[in-house]
């Protein structure tokens, strides 16, 4: 056991896992599955069809398979009521029509498969006299059915974002939810509409929606539909639905009163997780905080770059011999000073994004991990309860029995979201820091072959002098 | 073979003892190529001419440091370094070095050898020491005179200072400097001896001189000029390139810090160990490089130090000439009054005001001998004054041909040092690009990544591995 206790930076060795999972839709392609334990333990009730991982079987996705149709409304009827149900706990369908055989295929997480795009763009400021916000242009591209028309376009401000989180939380508690950007930065950060902060925020606004998109499951939440489509003021009607402001202070009361009572009986694939989002979580900060760190210092290092290729052009207008020379070198200079902000703007545009997604979504994961403990331990009060109270046995066993459906929905959809997390991790962190390799490399490249051409060119013409001398 | 150099009383005489201003004197100390040893015997003439070019006989080097304590002036301990000097004579035949001087020195005493230099050889470009004190320092050297890095950049400093000045046609026959190699106590009661820190020329009279000088000769304007840029474009630079290094060394610094996190990663990581460990090794030499690198540096910005300095040395010749031309100018002036004076006396006519004059209009005449007497002591002193002009003239002359030449003669040196110092930049540039980007290369990626990394850019990788390879 351990074996989910590999963390890494590289994918090779990590093996997907496909369970048999109710209503999940697997996004990640099957592997060999080396795993042993864990994986045995799929059979949920109610699993129409278990897989076990197959070595050889890559092509098609095995497992339940949703049709859009009925997913719709099962979202229409999850979304009114909340609290309790998962996606996860109906019944699971077989494949059988050809729409379905489609939709199978479709659930891979690939990009010439896509049927939903998002961009995220154009920030704008808005006065109004109590606030200064900003707003985001959101257009969504579509071909799918359940979408009115084919193109969307609306504006969003952060405060949707976070509703939609909110709102997608509570439909999926425990899925890996996508991280948000942060609401502001602690350090440095005076002006709140600094431009480098839009910029950013729009960047991982663009990320969170694309990665809701492209999630097997939440991609068909009905909430995010709306949060795509509707106009302002269908918004902010749709958003008056739903459990009141009380009813989710209770639920919040009864997770945090639950929580302190602690889990007892974390299965122990759930401990061997806890402890890689741990050890996760502390390397991706630490990383984080090195990346921002370095970007910092290289960006300091280009100011000072700037100014040292001028000084040499400066001096070469007094010394009339060493003009050539001067110049050569202001120019290979100058040129190996754009390779550094070439290099630093590849940084902040691959690297930092991902690794600081990162540090947010090792957040969000202790964040659903407190909440699968959560589920449990309700469980676990009311097996408590029945074993001390004779009086409503009937009462406590069958909430009792609605509870272990909810923890086992619970435990599966996480265990099947985790791994189809760890592989696009392993993925996005693997191609970040290739490209940050490649572009170390390519800036030495840059900068060896500007300072060799200068000099050759000094020695030729050193060459033409002394012949010049010694004829 | 014989005694290289020759005795010391018979090498060229040393710098002279008499006041400056006899022209013979000046012309005898600082004979160059040309065999003004005409004055000397004619033996000697083939030993001063083989004495020329020192440098082909001898080696100089400046080959350890040391700390040293001592009791200075004012009887308190200090702590100082001292410097090996180390001489050696080539045998001509079969290129065989036999050490014939060692001696160990401490900066201050360079001082005094470079000052006197300055006193007795003022139409030279006296080549100057290294700094005094670390300035244009980054963060990681440290302005302490004791640090090691800072010690090992200054005995490579007063090395070339030495070879410059033994290499100098004029200055490498120079008892004084002789002596410095070989000498070992005393020597700095015989420089004293010279007197020639009474025969400096005093600041304050200098500046007068600049400012007051009406017609000095234009080159030397025009150098003034351009040894003021070059000292302002060359510190510059060096502030600037300070700054760039201290940037640059917190980038690489920084990246020593993934390596910490890699090496802790890879031993509570049970897949992924080796790589990350390898990674993290990589890391940690990428980091480490950036040492070599600045090391390398600084002997650059060093090399462009010594010409920050020689512009000083440039503004001194100017200064002197100035300060001949201020004289001269002053010394006609003068005798232009008193010829006045003279013709107003014969005359009778006073169209000067005078002393003199009033006096005597207040307290009568004065007697017609008292009149001769005093005509009779002008004539002399304007005789005196015209001698005095004409050498002086002279002497302006000479001083102005002799510096030229040596400034010609500094200015090739000097397009020569920075052309190949601005080569040698490049070429570390290249090193560095080849060695770090092999690095990062190695670094930046864990070996499986960086698998991955050649098989999906296998052509390209092989066109880095021949780039990078050295």
């Amino acid at each position: 056991m351990g074996t989910l206790g590999g963390a890494g930076l590289a994918a090779a060795a990590s093996p997907a896992r496909t369970l048999g999972m109710e209503g999940e839709r697997r996004a990640s392609q099957p592997r060999s599955s080396g795993l042993p334990a864990g994986g045995a333990g799929a059979e949920s009730p109610g699993s129409g069809a278990p897989v076990s991982g197959s070595s050889g079987s890559s092509a098609l996705l095995q497992g339940e398979v949703l049709d859009l149709d009925e997913d719709e409304d099962d979202l229409e009827v999850f979304s009114k009521d909340a609290s309790l149900m998962d996606v996860n706990s109906l019944s699971p369908m077989i494949p059988t029509s050809p729409l379905s055989m489609i939709n199978q295929i479709k659930f891979e997480d690939e990009p010439d498969l896509k049927d939903l795009f998002i961009t995220v763009d154009e920030p704008e400021s808005h006065v109004t006299t109590i606030e200064t916000f900003i707003t985001y242009r959101i257009i969504t591209k579509t071909s799918r059915g359940e979408f009115d028309s084919s193109e969307f376009e609306v504006r969003r401000r952060y405060q949707d974002f976070l509703w939609l989180k909110g709102k997608l939380e509570e439909a999926h508690p425990t899925l890996i939810i996508p991280p948000l950007p942060e609401k502001f930065i602690v350090k440095g950060m005076v002006e709140r509409f600094n431009d480098d902060f839009i910029e950013t925020r729009r960047k991982a606004l663009h990320k969170f929606l694309n990665r809701i998109a492209d999630h097997p499951t939440l991609t068909f939440n009905e909430d995010f539909k709306v949060f795509l489509t509707a106009q302002a003021w269908e918004l902010s009607s749709h958003k008056k639905q739903g459990p009141g402001l009380l009813s989710r202070m209770g639920q919040t009361v009864r997770a945090v009163a639950s929580s302190m009572r602690g889990v007892k009986n974390r299965p122990e694939e759930f401990m061997d997780m806890n402890n890689f989002i741990e050890t996760f979580s502390q390397k991706i900060n630490l990383i984080d905080k090195i990346s921002q760190r370095i970007y910092k210092e290289e960006r300091e290092y280009f100011e000072e770059m700037k100014e040292y290729g001028p000084i040499h052009i400066l001096w070469s207008a007094s010394e009339e011999d060493l003009v050539d020379s001067l110049k050569g070198v202001a120019s290979c200079i100058d040129k190996c000073c754009k390779a550094t902000e070439k290099r630093m703007s590849g940084l902040s545009e691959t690297l930092l994004p991902v690794v600081h997604e990162y540090v947010l979504y090792s957040e969000m994961l202790m964040g659903v991990m407190k909440r699968r403990d959560q589920i449990q331990a309700e469980l676990d009060s009311k097996v408590e309860a029945l074993t001390y109270k004779k009086a409503d046995t009937e009462l406590l066993t069958e909430e009792i029995g609605k509870l272990e459906d909810k923890v086992e929905c619970a435990n599966n959809a996480l265990k099947a979201d985790w791994e189809r997390w760890k592989q696009n991790m392993q993925n996005d962190i693997k191609s970040a820091f290739t490209d940050m390799a490649e572009e170390n490399i390519s800036y030495y490249e840059q900068c060896l072959a500007t300072w060799e051409s200068f000099l050759t060119s000094q020695t030729d013409l050193h060459l033409e002098e002394t012949s010049e001398e010694k004829s | 073979m014989e005694q290289v150099p020759p005795e010391p009383e018979r090498q060229l005489q040393p710098a002279p003892l008499e006041p400056l201003g006899r022209p013979e004197a000046e012309l005898e100390a600082a004979a160059g190529e040309e065999a003004e040893g005409d004055l000397e015997e004619g033996s000697e003439d083939r030993k001063m001419t083989e004495n020329n070019f020192w440098l082909k006989k001898i080696e100089i080097s400046v080959s350890e440091a040391e700390k040293r304590t001592g009791r200075n002036a004012m009887n308190m301990q200090e702590t100082y370094t001292a410097y090996l000097i180390e001489t050696r004579s080539v045998e001509h035949t079969d290129g065989q070095s036999v050490l014939t001087d060692s001696l160990w020195r401490r900066y201050s005493e360079f001082e005094v050898l470079r000052n006197y230099l300055l006193v007795y050889y003022p139409h030279v470009v006296v080549p100057p020491l290294p700094e005094k004190r670390a300035e244009f320092v980054w963060h990681k050297l440290s302005a302490d005179n004791m640090d090691p890095d800072f010690v090992e950049r200054r005995r490579i400093g007063l090395e070339n200072f030495l070879l410059r000045v033994a290499s100098h046609p004029i200055l490498c026959r120079d008892k004084i400097f002789y002596l410095f190699l070989t000498q070992e106590g005393n020597w700095k009661e015989t420089v004293n001896e010279t007197g020639f820190q009474l025969k400096a020329d005093s600041r304050l009279k200098a500046l007068n001189a600049t400012f007051r000088v009406k017609n000095p000769d234009k080159r030397f304007t025009e150098l003034k000029h351009y040894s003021d840029e070059l000292q302002s474009v060359i510190s510059h630079l060096l502030r600037v390139r300070a700054r760039v290094a201290d940037r640059l060394y917190g980038v690489y610094k920084v990246h020593g810090n993934y390596g910490r996190v890699f090496s802790e990663w890879s031993a509570i990581e049970k897949e992924m160990g080796d790589g990350l460990q390898s990674a993290g090794h990589h890391m940690d030499v990428y980091a480490s490089s950036i040492d070599d690198i600045l090391e390398d540096e600084e002997h650059y910005a060093d090399q462009l130090k010594e010409y920050l300095f020689y512009a000083e040395a440039l503004r001194a010749v100017c200064r002197k000439h100035e300060l001949m031309q201020y004289d001269l100018e002053m010394a006609a002036q003068d005798l232009a009054s008193k010829k006045q004076q003279c013709e107003e006396l014969a005359t009778g006519t006073v169209r000067t005001f005078s002393l003199k004059g009033m006096t005597t209009k207040l307290f009568g005449q004065e007697t017609p001998e008292q009149r001769e007497a005093r005509i009779k002591v002008l004539e002399e002193q304007i005789n005196e004054g015209e001698q005095q002009l004409k050498s002086k003239n002279l002497e302006g002359r000479e001083f102005v041909k002799k510096a030229w030449a040596d400034i010609e003669r500094f200015k090739e040196q000097k397009n020569r040092d920075l052309k190949e110092a601005l080569i040698s930049y490049a070429v570390m540039h290249i090193s560095m690009c080849k060695k770090v980007g092999l690095v990062s290369l190695r670094t930046e990626v864990c070996s499986e990544v960086l698998t991955h990394f050649f098989e999906t850019k296998f052509s390209y990788s092989d066109q880095i591995i021949h780039h990078f390879h050295f």
